[in-house]
């Protein structure tokens, strides 16, 4: 076996050293270093996601192309290190606390390996591979949302994301395993299956096999009818590990979601996934925006938003085209800032206060203005208000779904619209608590944290500079359309 | 070139706006002030450096070997690459006359700085002031530096804001909030205009870019012209029209120049920047940055000097009948840039080579200096007589000398008198417009004859006439040296910036010619300027009953004229009686009842829904597993049935 084949994985490789330093240090550091872990953890990780940036990226196959990477999937990966090194900074408060202290470590530990599991998720060409990497990034995100051991909630949303989790992956390997009996070549690799699907017809089998798999994913992207665990465990998990599960998880199955659809069912595209796409996208988006508008906690009105928020990044899916792909990762990118600065707040605020209702958000502005400014502009770009990033992103993801120039698309892209403008109710409710209610302010004057400033202060950074400076999207592009033959070959 | 020197020149203004705007209120008033004011100064450094560079250093980039000066993008970055073909871009354009306007805008606002220190002094929202000072510079800079259209559009309408914000910066006063209101409202009502012919431009052409545009204007016209006739006028007149309107908002020209006059109600330094030097002359520039698209077309050019003529003749006769002396700037700053308009307008290519373009732009420069120093001038005056009626002024040589002087040259280079700069310039442009046709160099002698008069009149009812009683009390002076230095380096200019050999450096095509004076019309203008100055002193040199009597003889033309020909009361007939009450209560009223009504309905049958299917939240896991199997299930079948 050629060893050096190891090399490229060198994402995996790095992130594997980082996880390793922050194991070592917490295993054997002693309760003095402890107190360090935090800051280790984090400057570990900046500085990998630097270096995985800067280094030439080696495309290209290894393992008789079980694992693949290019230029875009380094870009995707970079990305979610970013949306983690956010979580990480919101999350240092809460992590330190009395409560949490003790077990700080695991919960780094926990993260990693999460990531390292998505990592494989986004690289697999091989469905062995793609399945350990699923499992790696679901199963420890239980123990994650459980975290907080001696609450109630947390427990009920662990439980309920666990047993979904688990359903879930029952159904994805049903679905698999009818496509692997159509193709009866025994064989597991994305592109013998994709030329099996390719030569055979759209039979009764490989519909209800579509079916499965995405509705495997969809438990993870939380798309209707899917997203039932979503609300519950959202509320009841610890606020950093909510915003890890909005963005990070969310993200990566974003990808992973067009990898397989596009590589293996490609030539089954416009016959069958893009419809079962096209009715999940609308329910997805209406029913996400039409829960978000009764939703009282600021969690459980994240949750649906986020929901709302999943059916426009599968536009990018459904587009199947270049535009399309680097509208998603740019969207997927607006996304993480805007997503974990709302999550910055809520968080700074429960950690202080403990308070997480919209009506404890009232007259904000006068105790906490810069808080009130941060959320304001996260829920803007959350709704897609012009100059911030979030309209660039909306528009670009709608320009990638007009793209292909299909009618029924068009019909997809004005409902999508107009229920953003739904969406701009409930988002702007949180604006008008904050700064136009006339009640008294219910959370004191407080100071934050330098690390949640900090993570506040990129997220304000990113919301304002993602869509005006164009370069993030060109840079993206770039790299994707090196890509696009590997991408969109198979797809009719 | 390098890029580092033009973008600092972008990126020091916003950087001062931000840092003073964000942290403007925990600094001290003089902090402010001096921050402001070195800022500018080195903006004014660069951009002098940048021009300097442009026009001497004798770079190929620059110059061709024969002397014909270039183009010269200093860099264009794609800024929002929407397809292959829609492009955005943001860069830094070098030719002539950006960089001759970097010169003016760059000067000018640094007086500004300078002087506000005094003039603004002890001001609540001094650092407020200083902050939209140079928010107003960057967008100027911007415009000017514009490659493409749509970057001038972009800093054009910023332009219009931070004008709004300059003109409205004491707000509590409701005459300020008005007129900062009207010039919004005007000037955005005339960008409507300007974005139609940049769509249309666009549209046919397929680029914004100027470069791109005015370098084969043939091609340009006859793309365009491909898109036939619309009303009875080609889409070539349409686009360049529409283009000329935007324009005609910023540069105040009938009938949308009704905003100027009011926007005096801003601080006085405010006017000399946005009214005088930068701002208004920006329809000027549009004009001459699409000159060889323009001069393809006669139809536009021929509106464009039409409305010029118009506008200059009304705005001379204004002036001539207004009391309050911010007033009288303001028409005879609209008379000025209708004099710019009408030269470019009349220029052409085959005659004297394009010498209108030429003097056009001489004396948008040379207005520039003699304007700010007039507009500065009178601060001065206001500040020391708190009014801004020359009724309350009058015999104030004695006792503000510097002052008295340096309006003094003000007022003789905008009258014509030679060796001040307005005489050099605006013989050229007399000159130009003879060449075009005998009935316009007539009819814009007689302006430039109106001009001295009123400007005359000015003069001596402010330093002459009869002194005002109340000085006893109070007595006025000159005011500190921040304020007087600017007026005495402005004059100065105003005395030796005719001499430029100006051919040399701006051209409609770059390359370089000498001017001459063309005497028969030089001594006209000479002539005609002594005697409307003669007639002036004698009618307002000392107190008399004279001027009382000869305006009530014609009482409804100076009524008219003071009012400025009711062009406001039609405004407000137009827009209260006829837009307001009779089109806008009816759609109102369709607003109201049609659109709200399904929009609540929309709304009601949102907030049902959502409430009858809260249900399926039940929080029951049972329930969840059911619904994902029913779903995924679901999924496939009604696939399956549509597929085959």
């Amino acid at each position: 076996m050629d060893y050096s084949q190891f090399l490229t994985m060198g994402s995996e490789l790095m992130l594997l050293v980082v996880f390793l330093i922050v194991f070592l240090f917490d295993t054997f550091g002693g309760a003095k270093a402890r107190e360090y872990t935090s800051p280790l953890a984090l400057i570990c990780f900046s500085v990998m996601t630097v270096a995985m940036w800067l280094l030439p990226t080696n495309g290209g196959e290894a393992f008789s192309g079980m694992y693949y990477t290019s230029g875009i999937i380094t870009v995707i990966k970079t990305i979610l290190n970013l949306g983690v090194i956010l979580v990480i900074l919101q999350s240092v408060k809460w992590i330190d606390s009395e409560e949490a202290k003790i077990r700080r470590g695991e919960f780094y530990e926990l993260m990693m390996v999460t990531l390292f599991g998505m990592y494989f998720m986004i690289s697999a060409r091989h469905f062995l591979l793609f399945i350990i990497g699923l499992e790696c990034a679901s199963l420890p995100l239980a123990a994650m949302v459980a975290f907080n051991k001696n609450q109630y909630e947390s427990h009920e949303a662990a439980v309920k994301y666990i047993f979904t989790a688990v359903f879930s992956s029952a159904i994805l390997l049903l679905g698999l395993s009818f496509v692997y009996a159509l193709s009866g070549t025994g064989s597991l690799y994305f592109s013998d299956l994709a030329t099996q699907v390719a030569s055979g017809e759209n039979s009764m089998l490989l519909v209800l096999a579509i079916a499965f798999v995405i509705a495997g994913f969809g438990f993870k992207l939380s798309l209707v009818p899917f997203h039932l665990w979503t609300a519950d465990t959202y509320q009841g998990a610890p606020t950093s590990v909510t915003a890890y599960l909005s963005v990070i998880s969310k993200g990566s199955a974003s990808f992973a979601f067009l990898v397989v659809l596009a590589q293996v069912f490609g030539a089954a595209y416009s016959q069958v996934w893009e419809w079962m796409l096209y009715g999940l996208i609308i329910i997805t988006i209406t029913i996400g925006n039409l829960f978000a508008i009764r939703q009282k906690n600021m969690k459980r009105f994240m949750a649906f938003s986020s929901v709302s928020q999943a059916g426009y990044i599968m536009l990018g899916i459904i587009s199947a085209n270049v535009i399309g792909m680097t509208s998603m990762v740019f969207y997927i990118l607006v996304y993480i800032f805007s997503n974990l600065g709302a999550f910055a707040v809520i968080s700074a605020i429960e950690n202080k206060t403990g308070k997480i209702g919209m009506d404890d958000y009232n007259g904000l502005h006068k105790t906490n203005p810069w808080l009130s400014f941060a959320m304001t502009l996260a829920m803007f770009s959350l709704a897609g208000i012009p100059p911030f990033a979030g309209f660039f992103s909306k528009i670009l993801i709608f320009n990638g779904a007009l793209e292909s120039g299909s009618v029924a698309l068009y019909v997809l892209v004005l409902i999508a619209l107009i229920n953003t403008i739904i969406s701009l109710y409930y988002y702007l409710l949180v604006v008008k608590a904050m700064w136009i209610s006339p009640e008294e302010p219910v959370v004191g004057e407080f100071r934050s944290s330098c690390y949640e400033r900090l993570g506040m202060w990129l997220c304000i950074a990113g919301i304002v500079g993602l869509g005006i400076v164009s370069w993030f999207y060109t840079y993206i592009y770039d790299a994707s359309m090196l890509d696009a033959t590997t991408f969109f070959a198979n797809l009719i | 070139m390098d890029m580092t020197l033009p973008l600092l020149i972008l990126v020091l203004p916003i950087t001062m706006f931000l840092i003073l705007g964000l942290c403007g209120m925990k600094m001290s008033h003089k902090l402010a002030g001096t921050l402001g004011t070195i800022g500018m100064g080195i903006t004014a450094i660069l951009a002098y450096t940048v021009a300097f560079t442009y026009f001497f250093s004798g770079n190929p980039d620059f110059v061709t070997a024969e002397g014909v000066r270039q183009q010269f993008e200093v860099f264009n970055y794609d800024w929002l690459a929407f397809t292959p073909t829609l492009i955005v871009q943001l860069g830094f354009l070098l030719d002539p006359i950006s960089a001759l306007m970097l010169v003016v805008i760059t000067t000018i606002s640094f007086f500004v700085h300078l002087y506000s220190l005094g003039y603004m002094h002890g001001e609540k929202g001094f650092q407020r002031y200083y902050a939209f000072l140079s928010l107003f510079t960057f967008s100027m800079l911007g415009l000017v530096v514009a490659t493409n259209i749509f970057q001038m559009y972009i800093f054009w309408e910023l332009v219009g804001v931070s004008s709004y914000l300059l003109i409205g910066f004491f707000y509590t006063l409701p005459s300020a909030v008005a007129a900062s209101k009207k010039a919004f409202i005007v000037t955005r009502f005339a960008d409507l205009g300007f974005l139609i012919g940049i769509l249309l431009l666009s549209f046919f052409t397929d680029t914004f870019n100027f470069v791109e545009l005015t370098s084969n204007p043939g091609t340009t016209i006859s793309t365009l012209s491909a898109g036939g006739t619309f009303m009875g006028c080609s889409v070539v007149t349409w686009a360049l029209c529409l283009i000329f309107m935007g324009g005609m908002g910023k540069s105040a020209m009938m009938p949308l120049h009704i905003w100027l006059p009011d926007a005096m109600e801003g601080p006085t330094p405010v006017s000399a920047l946005i009214h005088a030097a930068t701002m208004v002359v920006a329809g000027v520039y549009l004009i001459a940055r699409m000159f060889p698209v323009y001069c393809l077309d006669e139809a536009s050019m021929d509106f464009i000097v039409i409305i010029g003529a118009i506008t200059a003749f009304y705005a001379a006769v204004v002036a001539c009948a207004q009391i309050d002396i911010k007033r009288v700037l303001a028409f005879s700053t609209i008379s000025q840039i209708a004099f710019m308009m009408v030269s470019i307008g009349a220029a052409r290519p085959e005659l004297h080579e394009g010498l209108g373009y030429m003097s056009g732009m001489f004396h948008l420069f040379t207005h520039a200096m003699f304007k700010a120093l007039l507009f500065l001038g009178a601060g001065a005056l206001i500040h020391a007589v708190h009014s801004n009626n020359y009724t309350d002024m009058g015999g104030l040589r004695k006792y503000m000398p510097i002052t008295h002087w340096t309006f003094l040259i003000g007022c003789l280079a905008i009258a014509g008198i030679p060796p001040f700069s307005g005489f050099f310039s605006k013989d050229e442009m007399l000159t130009a417009m003879y060449d075009n046709s005998m009935f316009l160099g007539v009819w814009m002698t007689m302006v430039a004859g109106l001009t001295a008069f009123y400007m005359f009149r000015l003069y001596y009812m402010i330093f002459w006439w009869e002194e005002n009683p109340h000085y006893k009390d109070h007595k006025p002076h000159d005011s500190s040296w921040t304020m007087s230095l600017p007026l005495i380096i402005l004059a100065v200019v105003s005395c030796v910036s005719g001499f430029i050999p100006f051919g040399h450096f701006v051209t409609w095509n770059g390359e370089p010619y000498d001017i001459h004076l063309k005497m028969s019309v030089a001594i006209t203008s000479i002539v005609v300027a002594v005697v409307a100055i003669a007639l002036a002193t004698v009618l307002y040199r000392k107190k008399n009953d004279v001027p009382a009597k000869m305006a009530n003889s014609v009482k409804w033309l100076w009524t008219a004229a003071n009012r400025r020909f009711y062009w406001d009361e039609i405004y407000m007939f137009v827009t209260h009686k006829i837009i307001f009450n009779i089109i806008c209560k009816s759609i109102a009223w369709f607003d109201r009842h049609i659109i709200d009504g399904t929009m609540d309905m929309f709304a009601k049958v949102t907030q049902k829904v959502s409430y009858a299917i809260r249900g399926l939240q039940s929080g029951s896991i049972q329930t969840y597993v059911l619904w994902y199997f029913a779903g995924a299930i679901l999924l496939g079948l009604v696939v399956w049935m549509m597929v085959i």
